[in-house]
């Protein structure tokens, strides 16, 4: 087995410092919060770095927390060769929430951030195609947000509600 | 002699298709019958799951994930509970375990059964599909007797399972496992995978590099079929899957290159084997003993926190993050669907220009993609 | 539309029949003779009615060197309906109604086989899968294709809005009309060809081209881009089959010495040693490659690219519906029946049983009225039987295989059936030159058999 979340944290501290805010290795799922300007340098350092080798991005989850006035972004990222596994979050304004794509660093968030722009309205800066992915090109709104109100039509068809 | 003039042609493979697997388009650019570039449209299932599970309790969104991948509902079921059970520190009896192992596995088996009679007829060869179906016939009658339903099971719940397992259906089991290990396969072997034509078809076509698939988080069969040995069962064993003893079998490039279209089949076709060794040792050990802890089904109330866990589907990792606020209802539910990622790897491997029409359709099957989950 | 082939056919048959050995341009004087010759030879048999007898001696009376379909007929009106008949019928009447009464009885033929093949189809596939087919429809579901020819002929008729409407309906007519062509000298029985041409294997070769005209209009009137991707599939495919096909016809006809089918079976008789399957090793391989491109040829699996249906949804029909579409359907299957025919002349011995005591049942001068129709009942249900049991193992193979890629197809062609027919081709007449024609490899010669 690879490393503890302890260490992991550990390197990413002693890496990044200040860019790494918070460390709840305590949690039920272990988590670190970082500078959302400092992520895409996190990310690459994540995969590249021969202690870590995040290799595999497994899931990309947004969570709109209104009275905090953030969207929250949580990276899972698992290592296939050193079989060890870390959380990642960030806190962006939910006014504007704005955050470096990592699809450079892994494929797969090409998808993931084209949905969770699609359903939270993150913009991934440097994207090169942020268009919606699941919802229809012209739907209004983001779906995932807590104040997202269900429109009474869309393209004249009546949504009805059971 | 002048140059004859072509021209390239925008193809719409969907919505509607009979090779990909449900609703999926993709818009491919040919020049006569080579893919020159392809791009994958989804979203026409959609119905945001994710939004659906804020507004139900805990117990009410079991059904909904069914629906995801609806071929592999057990792994959806279970992967979900696990996590509101890691949610809650529960435990759950001894004798669930055992049966929501059992259950998985053969879930496994019929999912697989269905990719390998699908990709047949995506090839051409219509029989083994209607093979495959006699098969998969007798598990989807074993979990009728089990849980009432056939395909959308809301059979593993937060605390355990719906109804015990009764020793008839245990028998059943057995017969089925003996029915289909080894012969079966060796029949499935000799009709389809060892057939010259259907070789000629799949391998060296398709071939997806292990680190493409990893970038891709391309996981399950399809990441094996590449070579690597990732299993969840094995790597970070949930529930009880480090008491069984079973193999990881991998790609091996033993028709053409590693990772082909033949690989991946192939991992399929043997992993059934190994679902068989599971079920069969915890038929033997199955203790006695309570299927659920009634506590969690009259009602479950988890403590604030969050959590993310992942087992492994028939498709891949199958993984919930789930938020609670401490109510009844989840503050956030995301689900990452296995297909999801596996079928986002579609355009690379298609826009190499050494792939053809033939192959688009060789391709898609290989990845084995639900719909339903894909879109949530 | 069905009709439009028969005429077309019938057309046909006119232009071919319109040789010496035909009624309407010969010399009404011959003809005179000949039936004068004709009731000689039934008087010599006493008082009964010799048809086969009568047959023959027209046949011998107009030099030709091969019966047909048309001079039975005329035989059993001048033996039997015309000396009643209160007064005399012109002879163009006799000629048109003949010509439309074999037209008839090989549409009819067609019919009534595409509607048994159909049912073979679905029940071979059935048990194949461990199922059971229909079953509703008649006994064993016999029935079933008559219900689904309803089905198709009540189906509404959809004719796409931006589709090239004329040679959208024009399309399904021609692939019918040429497949049904084939069907002119193609035997069904001995003596029984609607009309034996002299160059009936070449006829049967050239007008099938004109299917692959049709598919063409077909796939190009449709608007469809799936349609088109089935149709250059198709020209692709039974182009590039037509040769390997077109070589083995070489062979036999080497070995035959004739072009006409007729001829070719007749060449076969005796032993089954004698087919051309076993005339000599290269005769065996071409066979296999025959079989092997008519397959492709008919456009069925492993060779069903151009109406792949999990790749191209239908191919070049996907926009066709009901009866133009059962045009299309009933075309495949009659394809499926002509491809076999062909090879059970060729290479597979006609109407012999391979057994010459029974094939000499009512084939001397002296055999009685009931034998020689005995004889003539057996050759023409051996043929038949024959011919669909080939059809049967078209359609095993069909739910045994998978579908091949279409480089695949090309490079079997080009690549593997091209050379060796040409190879076959070349050894086979050298062997024929060196050995003769006795069968088995030669060896019964050797053997002084």
């Amino acid at each position: 087995m690879g490393l503890e979340r302890s260490e992991i944290h550990g390197i990413l501290k002693e890496k990044f410092g200040d860019a790494v805010l918070e460390d709840h290795v305590e949690a039920a799922e272990p988590f670190v919060v970082i500078r959302p300007d400092a992520w895409e340098e996190i990310a690459f350092f994540c995969r590249d770095d021969q202690r870590l080798r995040f290799d595999l991005l497994s899931c990309l989850t947004g969570v709109d927390y209104p009275d905090r006035k953030v969207i929250e972004l949580i990276y899972c990222l698992d290592s296939t060769p050193n079989r060890h596994w870390l959380v990642v979050k960030a806190a962006l304004p939910r006014d504007n929430p704005r955050i470096a794509s990592v699809e450079s660093v892994w494929k797969t968030m090409d998808w993931h951030e084209r949905e969770t722009f699609d359903l939270l309205g993150v913009t991934f800066e440097g994207h090169h195609n942020l268009t919606r992915i699941l919802c229809a090109e012209d739907w209004v709104g983001y779906p995932l947000r807590r104040d997202y109100v269900m429109p009474e039509t869309y393209r004249g068809i009546k949504n009805v509600i059971y | 002699m002048p140059d004859i003039k072509t021209e390239e042609m925008l193809l719409n493979m969907g919505p509607q298709h009979p090779s990909t697997h449900g609703v999926f388009r993709v818009v491919i650019r040919t020049d006569g019958e080579m893919v020159l570039e392809s791009e994958s449209h989804i979203g026409y299932l959609h119905r945001c799951f994710e939004k659906v599970a804020e507004n139900n309790t805990y117990i009410q969104v079991v059904p909904y994930t069914d629906r995801m991948d609806y071929l592999c509902a057990m792994a959806n079921n279970l992967g979900y509970a696990q996590t509101v059970e890691k949610l809650m520190k529960l435990e759950v009896p001894e004798r669930a375990q055992y049966i929501r192992v059992i259950v998985t596995e053969l879930n496994r088996i019929a999912s697989h059964l269905l990719a390998f009679g699908t990709y047949g007829m995506d090839i051409g060869a219509i029989t083994p599909f209607l093979y495959a179906f006699r098969d998969r016939e007798m598990i989807l009658k074993i979990f009728e007797k089990l849980c009432g339903q056939r395909l959308n099971y809301s059979y593993v719940r937060v605390g355990g399972v719906t109804f015990d397992i009764t020793e008839e259906i245990l028998a059943d089991i057995q017969r089925f496992c003996d029915y289909f290990e080894p012969d079966t396969i060796k029949e499935y072997n000799e009709l389809l995978s060892y057939n010259g034509i259907f070789i000629s078809r799949t391998a060296k076509v398709g071939v997806l590099p292990a680190d493409l698939a990893l970038s891709y988080g391309v996981t399950g069969p399809s990441l094996r079929g590449s070579g690597v040995k990732r299993d969840l069962r094995k790597d970070e064993p949930y529930s009880i899957y480090d008491r069984f003893e079973f193999d990881i079998p991998v790609g091996t490039g033993e028709m053409g290159a590693l990772g082909d279209c033949w690989d991946r089949y192939m991992v399929r076709v043997l992993e059934m084997t190994e679902s068989v060794k599971i079920i069969r040792q915890a038929l033997a050990d199955i203790p006695a003993g309570d299927f659920c802890d009634k506590k969690a089904f009259r009602g479950v109330k988890p403590p604030k926190g969050e959590v993310y866990h992942k087992i492994e589907g028939a498709r891949g990792e199958v993984g919930f993050y789930i938020v609670s606020d401490g109510t009844t209802k989840p503050y956030r539910v995301k689900a990452r669907g296995p297909s999801f990622c596996n079928i986002s790897v579609l355009d690379a491997l298609t826009s190499r220009g050494d792939c053809m029409v033939a192959d688009m359709v060789a391709i898609i099957g290989s990845l084995d993609i639900v719909m339903g989950e894909v879109d949530r | 539309m069905s009709a439009a082939g028969v005429l077309l056919t019938g057309f046909l048959l006119l232009g071919q029949t319109a040789d010496p050995a035909a009624p309407a341009s010969g010399d009404a004087a011959l003809a005179v003779a000949a039936q004068e010759a004709a009731a000689e030879a039934s008087m010599a048999q006493g008082e009964s009615v010799d048809i086969a007898g009568a047959a023959r001696a027209l046949a011998r009376e107009r030099g030709t060197n091969a019966d047909q379909g048309g001079i039975w007929i005329e035989a059993l009106w001048n033996q039997v309906i015309d000396p009643y008949l209160p007064f005399t019928v012109p002879e163009w009447l006799l000629v048109a109604v003949t010509l439309l009464l074999v037209c008839a009885l090989v549409f009819g033929f067609i019919n009534v086989y595409a509607l048994f093949a159909v049912w073979l189809e679905r029940k071979v596939s059935a048990h194949i899968q461990c199922r059971l087919g229909p079953m509703e429809v008649g006994p064993h579901g016999l029935l079933q294709s008559i219900a689904d020819g309803i089905k198709l002929t009540a189906k509404e008729d959809i004719i796409p809005r931006l589709a090239d409407r004329p040679l959208f309906i024009l399309a399904p007519i021609l692939v019918f009309t040429g497949v049904l062509m084939r069907f002119v000298p193609l035997p069904f029985g001995q003596n029984l060809t609607a009309s034996d041409l002299d160059l009936g294997l070449f006829f049967v070769a050239a007008v099938g081209s004109v299917e692959v005209i049709g598919v063409i209009m077909a796939g190009w009137a449709s608007n469809n881009k799936w349609s088109l991707f089935g149709t250059i599939r198709t020209a692709t495919q039974m182009v590039s089959y037509e040769i390997p096909i077109g070589i083995a016809f070489v062979a036999v006809i080497v070995s035959a010495g004739s072009m006409s089918l007729q001829e070719i079976v007749a060449a076969q008789r005796g032993w089954f040693f004698h087919w051309y399957v076993l005339e000599n090793p290269f005769l065996t391989v071409l066979s296999i490659v025959y079989l092997i491109a008519s397959l492709a040829e008919c456009k069925r699996a492993p060779f069903d690219l151009p109406e792949a249906e999990s790749e191209l949804v239908c191919g070049f029909h996907t926009e066709y519906s009901g009866m133009r579409f059962g045009l299309f359907f009933l075309s495949e299957y009659a394809a499926m029946y002509l491809v076999s025919a062909v090879a059970v002349v060729l290479f597979f011995g006609g109407w012999w049983t391979g057994l010459p005591f029974l094939d000499d049942l009512g084939m001397s001068p002296t055999s009685s009225p009931i034998a020689s129709l005995l004889g003539f009942l057996l050759k023409a249900s051996v043929f038949v039987s024959k011919a669909v049991f080939l059809v049967f193992v078209q359609v095993w193979v069909r739910w045994t295989l998978p579908r091949v890629r279409l480089d695949q197809m090309m490079h079997l062609c080009w690549k593997v059936l091209l050379p060796v027919s040409l190879v076959c081709l070349v050894g086979s007449t050298l062997w024929h030159l060196a050995c003769g024609g006795s069968g088995l490899y030669g060896l019964p010669a050797l053997l002084g058999f």
